[in-house]
């Protein structure tokens, strides 16, 4: 729980009560409990914890808080116990009384590692029943994982009560897994705790059950059972896992490479700067962000919107006047295109070096691509799921364009014949500064996206340069469904290969599989055929 | 054994029931053709027939779906590459004249000749007499000797033409195929050539893919029309000129 | 190699070419050595080991223009192959530490015994003796490039292709140094090298004599790609990059000649990687980026491709300008530089330096001839004609 939001609660709780109990208390095993911090010892502390968790009181939960945060105060001399709000007022933790001030013999109650678990434990129970959904999920998984015995009558009398499905569920589980350590359930309770815990079958229920220690027979055998078998659920989770860290990796090569499709697969230009159109599209979301940070912070969440655009347009004027002023010259002359370009790109690094520093800058991620959910046994990030999103639908819309519109009809006319295209009227020269501004624009695009999940540096275009070139090529030049299927398939590849042969060694395999991929089809997964393609 | 028993044809080229097609595009369809040793033949036929394929496919460039080629009675060709093929004696002119631009002449022809060819061969040759004259020959007939040192990059395109059938003269091949000799010649020029495909027909067998018909009723020879990747018809040049369908997809009325 | 080809294969820049390597090769050490100490002819021994430097990256250029500039292969990857050759010799270096090293394992380098390892890989073997060192510095780059080429130009990937699978090869080795497992002394590299045959790799007299080989190895390397270039094979080789397919229906393998021409060259680079090791004291895996490699063949541009001569001049003259400008207040300029290069010789300046000087000399001889007819008659005879690009 972040600070600022337990301390408001505490406040809050403090509040509450200076209202409701302004009443003297007498001294009763709550009091007695409380006085026991004040003793310095790690068990009595314990015990402490335990009764006062149990106790029912409306102290309990800023005492315990307090305790979490070290703002319990004890003196040992007077035996007094002292709880200091996040806003400097302090009160007696036996009588809820406000206090003008600490003595100064009072130091906060010590903890260890153990008596933090009894704390979290304790928290949990108390917050079980708290009116917001949040905090009671949270409470019932904390219980989950610490299963004290302590907690179980709690989370009875929260099971009684609760209407919600998810929490009621997470109840369940946390009562089942009490139940599964308590030595004096029956074997009936504990039959139904392995069910409920299969049930859940992630690796948390995988861990209590592998270690829950001596039980009776029929309750190891159903263990084992279930241990099985959420073993094999886990094993296709982790499959689908590898799937979507594949899925999202493919996404992140095509865009990367979706450019390229164009202006390689398409035009045949080998652009050798086209990283650094990427890099130059990640700087431009900075930029944005930068700009928005200090005039604008309230449309801090559509800087990407912003962004989007502003990084096609930069990336692609830099196309344009690229293919103006160097690439015209060199059509037909594949090999010095690609020096000159590589020598563009050293150009275009040092340019942002000098300008933006040498380091990574801060990109952030708005409010909506942060974060994450869960999807059966895998944990999905937004900014991965919008990213595989976007770029379905940039390449949706670049097939689209390529078919529906004027300047894709003339540009696929010019690929296919340039001179009966220049001979039927279409402007050649036009045409072919506009294709290499659109493969350029889709790359500052890929930038803006690549923003939210890579350190956004000089160096940035580099790391995607080798990868995009293999995307493309695997696929095919000139096909951009291929650039869809390559991007993909070596995105999956990858991520199934990094479990077996570790990151680096499964990007070398990747690499030395595309090299022998190529001996086979050197004109990639869909070349095309005939008389034309060798001209 | 005898070699002729094993021969299945006496032809110097054979092909049979040849398809190939470019994804979907039937380029040549159910094609056969046989040219018998010492033959010149003519090939026409419209754009797109499928001419050039076929010499794609003679030569080893494409490989056929089905079908039999043939070359010499025992060699399939379908299995065979470009090297290969040029080294049991079939020669190539391109419709678009291709030499070596940046070498001489007299090295373009020395690099047809058809001697060792092999990696060690050429790193330790060492020119011969026998050599040389035959490349001064090869120049003579193309008219090419006081050119022998200029850059072939620089000759004209009739030259470049010439220079190419020289290359294919150097080679001395068995079976030479010849695409669109006489583009972009003059008449003089075209003449000329007629007369030296003649010449050459003398010891070689020749296949020439053309489309000038002057230039084919001088050579005198059977005649081919190809269209839609097929053989249409096959006879003298009056016979074929003479076919209602050769005159309506090809010649025009 | 036949006495014929070696005479054919000498022009006159080719002769100019080779007085001037041979009297740096003889004249530098000689002054390095002998000369006082801070006189006004004597070559320091800073200046010795920085040319040095140059004279191996000379070779690496002849390297890659005896498959750019006549055969039309543009590797992006030969800084692999040099890079490769610089980890044999390396190896050997390192061996000859001994017990000289922090651990004082007699066998064992200091980052094996850093990383726990009991004993030598088997691949560290034989490195300990100079004769097998020596010829792995050919053979392992030799073999990569045959077994890269054969599959490569076998199934005909040319061009463009071509280059970015160099480029994916060298960038997969690079990966595959860094690591440490791989035992080559992961992202350090090998360093700390003691003595070489014998003799300490520090000392004035090895420097000296490491100079001078590399000039030897440079000039014969040189008349290497020169009997290579100027024989039948090389109008092969130049008939395959101007017009491969017509080649093979020549009836040529062009595979085969690709091969033989590539699998020459990735040894010519490994032996400048050998020698520029212990040159510079260090090897690391920072030799395999893919950026070096194609800031040599920058280098063949500058100086002109399909000129040797042009390569060799092109590797000095661009590294020299990088020790110039590097050094200075105009460091940061540096990459605007080298990357305006690129941009600049390939757009003005397609045939390099000596490309462009050989086609004004050419041109200017031509006037020449025609105010005098009979010298021309004369220079044609006598003066075989150049290599054309």
């Amino acid at each position: 729980m972040p600070a600022h939001l337990s301390a408001r609660l505490c406040s809050l709780a403090l509040a509450l009560f200076l209202i409701a109990f302004a009443l003297p208390a007498f001294a009763g095993p709550f009091e007695d409990a409380v006085a026991k911090f004040a003793n310095d010892d790690f068990s009595d502390t314990e015990e402490a914890i335990g009764v006062v968790a149990g106790s029912g009181n409306k102290l309990a939960f800023p005492i315990i808080s307090a305790l979490q945060d070290g703002r319990l105060m004890a003196d040992p001399d007077s035996k007094k116990v002292y709880v200091t709000g996040a806003d400097g007022k302090s009160i007696d933790a036996a009588t809820g009384e406000a206090v003008a001030s600490v003595p100064d013999s009072a130091s906060a109650v010590r903890l260890n590692n153990r008596l933090r678990r009894s704390v979290d434990a304790a928290l949990g129970s108390l917050t079980l029943q708290s009116p917001d959904v949040g905090t009671r999920l949270q409470a019932a998984q904390s219980v989950f994982k610490s299963h004290e015995e302590t907690a179980l009558e709690a989370v009875e009398a929260a099971l009684a009560k609760e209407s919600n499905r998810s929490v009621k569920a997470a109840l369940g589980e946390a009562r089942a897994a009490i139940l599964l350590f308590k030595s004096d359930a029956t074997e009936v309770e504990k039959l139904e705790a392995v069910a409920t815990l299969k049930a859940r079958g992630d690796q948390e229920a995988l861990a209590l059950l592998t270690g829950m220690g001596d039980q009776p027979a029929s309750v190891t055998k159903a263990a084992a059972s279930a241990i099985g078998s959420i073993q094999n659920s886990l094993a296709v989770w982790s499959m689908v896992q590898n799937a979507w860290y594949g899925l999202s990796l493919g996404s992140v090569l095509l865009l990367a490479a979706i450019g390229l499709a164009i202006t390689f697969g398409v035009m045949g230009v080998i652009n050798m700067a086209h990283g650094e159109m990427v890099m130059l599209g990640a700087y431009t979301t900075f930029v944005v962000q930068e700009v928005i940070r200090s005039r604008y912070p309230g449309l801090f969440d559509y800087s990407l919107l912003i962004a989007v655009p502003l990084a096609f347009l930069v990336a692609g004027a830099i196309g344009v006047l690229i293919e103006r002023s160097i690439i015209r010259f060199l059509y037909g002359r594949p090999l010095e295109t690609l020096l000159a370009t590589w020598g563009l790109s050293l150009v275009l690094q040092q340019a942002v070096r000098t300008m933006f520093g040498p380091t990574n800058r801060e990109v952030g991620n708005p409010s909506w691509m942060s974060g994450a959910f869960e999807l059966g046994q895998i944990t999905i990030t937004y900014n991965r799921l919008w990213i595989l999103l976007f770029t379905l639908a940039v390449f949706a819309i670049l097939l689209a364009m390529l078919r529906y519109t004027a300047l894709g009809l003339e540009m696929r006319a010019v690929t296919q014949n340039r001179r009966m295209a220049a001979s039927m009227g279409i402007a050649t020269s036009r045409v072919d500064a506009l294709t290499f501004g659109l493969g350029s624009g889709i790359a500052g695009i890929a930038g803006v996206a690549l923003s939210q999940i890579d350190n956004v540096s000089p160096n940035l275009g580099q790391s995607y340069i080798i990868d995009s070139f293999m995307v493309v090529v695997f696929g095919g030049v000139g096909n951009l469904w291929g650039t869809l299927v390559g991007a993909f398939t070596l995105g999956i590849a990858n991520k199934f290969l990094e479990p077996v042969a570790g990151a680096v060694l499964g990007k070398i395999a990747i690499l030395v599989l595309i090299i022998l991929f190529i001996q086979k089809r050197p004109r990639g997964l869909f070349a095309l055929k005939g008389r034309a393609v060798e001209a | 054994m005898n070699v002729m028993d094993t021969r299945a044809t006496s032809a110097m080229l054979y092909l049979d029931g040849v398809h190939v097609s470019f994804d979907g595009f039937h380029a040549i369809n159910n094609l056969s053709l046989t040219l018998e040793p010492g033959e010149m033949r003519a090939i026409i036929g419209p754009n797109g027939a499928g001419k050039t394929t076929m010499m794609d496919i003679i030569t080893g460039k494409t490989k056929p779906d089905e079908g039999t080629v043939l070359f010499d009675g025992v060699t399939d060709l379908t299995r065979l590459d470009e090297t290969r093929i040029a080294e049991l004696g079939i020669g190539r002119k391109f419709q678009k004249p291709t030499v070596f631009e940046s070498q001489t002449v007299q090295d373009n022809l020395l690099l047809a000749l058809n001697v060792d060819h092999s990696v060690r061969g050429t790193l330790f040759w060492r020119g011969s007499k026998a050599e040389s004259e035959r490349i001064d020959k090869v120049l003579e007939t193309i008219r090419l000797t006081e050119a022998r040192n200029r850059l072939a990059g620089s000759l004209s395109h009739g030259q470049k033409q010439w220079l190419e059938i020289g290359m294919l003269l150097a080679q001395d091949p068995k079976l030479l195929l010849v695409d669109e000799p006489v583009a972009g010649m003059t008449d003089v020029e075209t003449h000329l050539t007629a007369e030296l495909l003649k010449e050459i027909n003398r010891t070689h067998t020749v296949m020439v893919v053309e489309h000038d018909m002057t230039f084919v009723r001088e050579l005198g020879v059977k005649v081919t029309c190809l269209h839609e990747g097929t053989v249409l018809a096959e006879g003298t040049i009056d016979q074929v000129s003479s076919n209602e369908r050769v005159i309506e997809v090809y010649l025009g009325r | 190699m036949t006495p014929h080809m070696l005479t054919r294969s000498l022009d006159r820049s080719a002769t100019i070419f080779l007085a001037v390597v041979a009297a740096c090769g003889i004249l530098i050490p000689l002054s390095n050595l002998l000369l006082p100490v801070g006189s006004f002819l004597q070559v320091p021994t800073y200046l010795v080991a920085l040319w040095g430097k140059y004279v191996c990256y000379a070779i690496l250029a002849l390297a890659i223009d005896l498959i750019w500039g006549y055969c039309g292969i543009l590797s992006l990857g030969h800084g692999a192959f040099f890079a490769l050759g610089g980890y044999a010799m390396g190896m050997y270096l390192m061996r000859q530490i001994g017990t000289r090293g922090v651990y004082g394992n007699p066998i064992l380098p200091d980052f094996m015994v850093f990383l726990n390892w009991q004993k030598l890989p088997w691949y560290w073997y034989g490195f300990d003796m100079f004769w097998f060192a020596a010829l792995m510095v050919l053979v392992v780059p030799g073999l990569l490039a045959f077994c890269f080429g054969w599959l490569a130009f076998r199934s005909r990937v040319t061009g463009v292709y071509l280059s970015i699978i160099t480029q994916a090869m060298t960038y997969a080795l690079l990966l595959a140094f860094f690591r440490n497992d791989f035992g080559f002394g992961g992202n350090n590299g090998l360093t700390d090298f003691k003595d070489i045959l014998g003799f300490n790799v520090q000392a004035e007299g090895t420097r000296a004599a490491l100079f001078a080989l590399s000039c030897l190895a440079l000039i014969i390397g040189f008349l290497i790609c020169r009997a290579i270039v100027s024989s039948k094979l090389g109008k092969v080789l130049i008939a395959v990059r101007d017009a491969e397919s017509r080649t093979r229906f020549l009836g040529y393998r062009v595979e085969s000649y690709k091969l033989f021409v590539f699998t020459v060259s990735a040894c010519m680079a490994g032996v400048a990687g050998a020698l520029y090791v212990p040159q510079v004291g260090i090897i690391n895996p920072s030799e395999f980026a893919p950026g070096n490699s194609i800031e040599a063949v920058i280098w063949v541009a500058v100086g002109g491709r399909g000129t040797l001569v042009g390569a060799a001049l092109g590797a000095v003259v661009v590294n020299y300008a990088k020790t110039f400008f590097t050094s200075g207040v105009l460091a940061p300029y540096w990459l605007f530089m080298l990357g305006a290069l690129f941009i600049l010789v390939t757009l003005l300046l397609p045939k390099g330096i000596v490309g462009t000087f050989n086609a004004w000399w050419d041109s200017s001889k031509e006037k020449r001839t025609a105010t005098s007819v009979s010298a021309a008659a004369e220079d044609g005879v006598t003066e075989p004609k150049m290599m054309a690009e």
